[in-house]
């Protein structure tokens, strides 16, 4: 195979907030992003799925340089962007975009959507010719699936899935390889996020882009990824092929989310729930379970787990695991 | 058998800057003791105004016609004490967002005594034993314990439990679930979906669960409306609507929930197009832009099919079993 595009090195991001008021200030850590690491390469894509706070948006951002890791390398075909200038990384970012949750929170309401997808261009090429501009934009608008005489038009004359249809030529009117799409479909309605995600997984294809999905749902990431990686406050549970993951999980908490899928078949649903479900809430960030992050929530837990922590492994079959009875479970789905 | 709540030909308009907008236009539907119905919808559907304008929670620019009988006596034209009489005792609401449903301010005990001490007059001590038990019964951990902390210091599932419990604790006959799961990590999601199915059980109390996602009520209802632009396209039983689902928007929405449980090589179905704007609804079929079997006849408004068991459709295409029980332009008339 050929040399991965991005490659993600024992990446962290820590946060500190201040608690206890003024005399008695107590410094605390949360740890967003705890030591990821992954590689992907051209026209892939990878999966990223946890629940809310498990890291994953943070992750994203720390990927692109727009937060700065605390620890850890982010290396863009084969140059490091962590710790370049902010004007190198800057240029970096042409070749790096994303794509944000909610489209009509994430566009500017008094810009037209032409402006809106022209935008990069005239902070990267403010030479270019405005009709080339004006060109180039019609032509992404089109490519997106939008109607070119919408230019003109504000964001609130579009619904829901069409704002997102204009993020998405925002981040791709620079001629990206990489795209980093955060909970692209999470705000839309069912019937228009089929549409989003076929949408995307087509311009990858045409495009050859290198594509990073990250979703709070097993079933969003399925059609679109290749790989799949779980996150658990911060960490990465499991970082498996994709039908090897959804036909047999690894990790207990890969077990856990789909099992939390709803399916849409009364017959089906009712004898899916004999199994039990997860128990409890995810643990306090600030006050974080020893051993086995999840092992507090694990039904497969032993003594070891409580003490000692799981390193991420890789399989023989090359699938990646942070769980010390991976190979003694069998968590396949029926 | 009668309804417990019958509500006939009801509309929602709001008054804006750009027109009226038809929130709900003519829903008919029951709801029988013990029994529980979902109104499942896309955002814009008008499933949570449709039961807000019954509930007098409509904005100031809201208005509402048509009647809603509960047990009898119309709850639209009621006169807002009686209606707070009706409201927490009788009917009961759990909304989306449990976050900023509780008062940040108020203990859980405080925020959970008040209702009942309001409405059935108990004691400070009788009241706080009723709030403990109803703690326990949506399986909070050492509810004594934790009925004195304040909603921060509950996690987003807890707090949805203490919701859920604040709706339970008149023991109301009709409790109104508005996306009761939907603002939850999946895997709690999960937990408060199988809470709800339990507390059905349980109970003889009625339920109406409103979602925009079809799989979370494939377990947990007995009837299922799907809405769409403000009307009722389908009526039917969770085994009609599953299994053979009439209308092609019904269809479409089965079709394009991604699932675990099929082959993943498949394109995902989608229904194309974009909702139509309630300001400007398309005359005839509102769906007719999306719809795939769509013909030129869909211009004029479909009829209504009734088939056994109230089951409906409003569509052109025909319903195995069923009659045409209003005629398109009869409906266009009357409105």
């Amino acid at each position: 195979m050929s040399k991965p595009v991005l490659r993600v090195q024992d990446l962290a991001v820590t946060f500190t907030s201040f608690t206890g008021g003024l005399l008695q200030r107590q410094e605390r850590q949360l740890r967003a992003v705890d030591g990821i690491s992954f590689e992907l390469y051209a026209g892939e894509t990878l999966g990223i799925v946890g629940e809310s706070g498990s890291g994953k948006s943070t992750l994203a951002r720390a990927i692109l340089g727009l937060i700065t890791p605390n620890r850890g390398r982010v290396i863009w075909r084969g140059e490091e962007l962590t710790g370049l200038e902010e004007e190198e990384l800057r240029q970096k970012r042409k070749e790096l975009q994303i794509v944000f949750q909610d489209p009509v929170a994430s566009l500017d309401p008094r810009m037209t959507a032409g402006d809106i997808i022209a935008e990069p261009l005239w902070t990267f090429y403010p030479n270019m010719a405005r009709l080339q501009v004006e060109e180039r934009t019609r032509g992404m608008m089109k490519v997106v699936g939008l109607l070119p005489n919408q230019i003109n038009r504000y964001p609130h004359e579009f619904s829901g899935g069409q704002c997102q249809r204009i993020g998405i030529a925002r981040s791709l009117v620079l001629n990206p390889r990489l795209l980093v799409c955060d909970e692209p479909v999470s705000a839309l309605d069912v019937s228009i996020q089929a549409q989003i995600i076929n949408l995307l997984q087509d311009l990858q294809k045409k495009l050859g882009l290198a594509l990073i999905f990250i979703a709070h749902d097993l079933s969003v990431v399925r059609h679109i990824s290749d790989r799949v990686m779980v996150m658990y406050m911060g960490q990465a549970m499991e970082v498996s092929e994709k039908s090897r993951l959804y036909r047999r999980p690894l990790h207990p908490y890969t077990n856990a989310l789909m099992k939390s899928v709803p399916i849409p078949d009364p017959r089906l649903a009712a004898a899916a729930r004999q199994d039990s479900w997860l128990t409890g809430d995810m643990p306090s960030p600030y006050d974080r379970p020893k051993g086995c992050i999840f092992h507090n929530r694990c039904p497969y837990r032993v003594k070891r787990c409580e003490a000692d922590v799981p390193a991420l492994r890789r399989m023989e079959n090359g699938d990646w695991v942070a769980c010390h009875r991976a190979e003694e479970l069998d968590l396949s789905i029926e | 058998m009668t309804a417990l709540l019958k509500v006939s030909n009801l509309d929602v308009r709001f008054d804006t800057r750009e027109g009226v907008v038809k929130a709900v236009n003519g829903m008919d539907f029951e709801i029988q003791e013990g029994e529980t119905l979902a109104i499942v919808g896309e955002s814009g559907a008008g499933k949570s105004q449709l039961v807000l304008s019954f509930m007098g929670l409509l904005a100031e620019n809201g208005s509402v016609s048509g009647e809603a009988l509960f047990r009898g006596r119309d709850l639209l034209r009621m006169k807002p004490k009686e209606l707070n009489g009706i409201r927490g005792r009788h009917i009961a609401m759990i909304f989306q967002d449990p976050m900023t449903s509780l008062n940040p301010f108020l203990t859980i005990e405080k925020q959970m005594t008040e209702v009942v001490r309001h409405h059935q007059g108990l004691r400070k001590d009788e009241a706080r034993a009723h709030a403990v038990e109803m703690l326990r019964a949506v399986r909070i951990p050492d509810p004594e314990e934790r009925i004195r902390q304040y909603p921060h210091e509950y996690s987003g599932g807890m707090r949805q439990r203490v919701m859920i419990a604040i709706g339970l604790l008149c023991e109301p006959e009709l409790l109104i679930a508005d996306e009761p799961s939907t603002a939850l990590d999946v895997t709690v999601q999960a937990q408060i979906t199988e809470l709800m199915a339990e507390i059905r059980k349980e109970t003889r109390m009625s339920l109406i669960l409103i979602t925009h996602d079809l799989a979370v009520v494939a377990e947990a209802a007995d009837r299922i409306i799907v809405m769409y632009a403000g009307e009722a396209v389908e009526t039917g039983s969770v085994d009609d609507i599953f299994y053979r689902p009439q209308h092609p928007y019904t269809r479409g929405l089965l079709a394009s929930v991604p699932r675990l449980d099929r082959a993943s090589d498949d394109e995902l179905q989608a229904i194309p197009g974009n909702p139509p704007n309630l300001l400007d609804l398309p005359s005839g079929c509102h769906f007719r832009d999306r719809c795939s079997e769509a013909t030129e006849q869909c211009r004029e408004r479909p009829p209504l099919w009734l088939a056994e068991g109230g089951r409906t459709s409003r569509c052109f295409l025909p319903m195995e079993g069923g009659e045409i029980a209003a005629r398109g332009n009869d409906v266009e008339e009357a409105q």
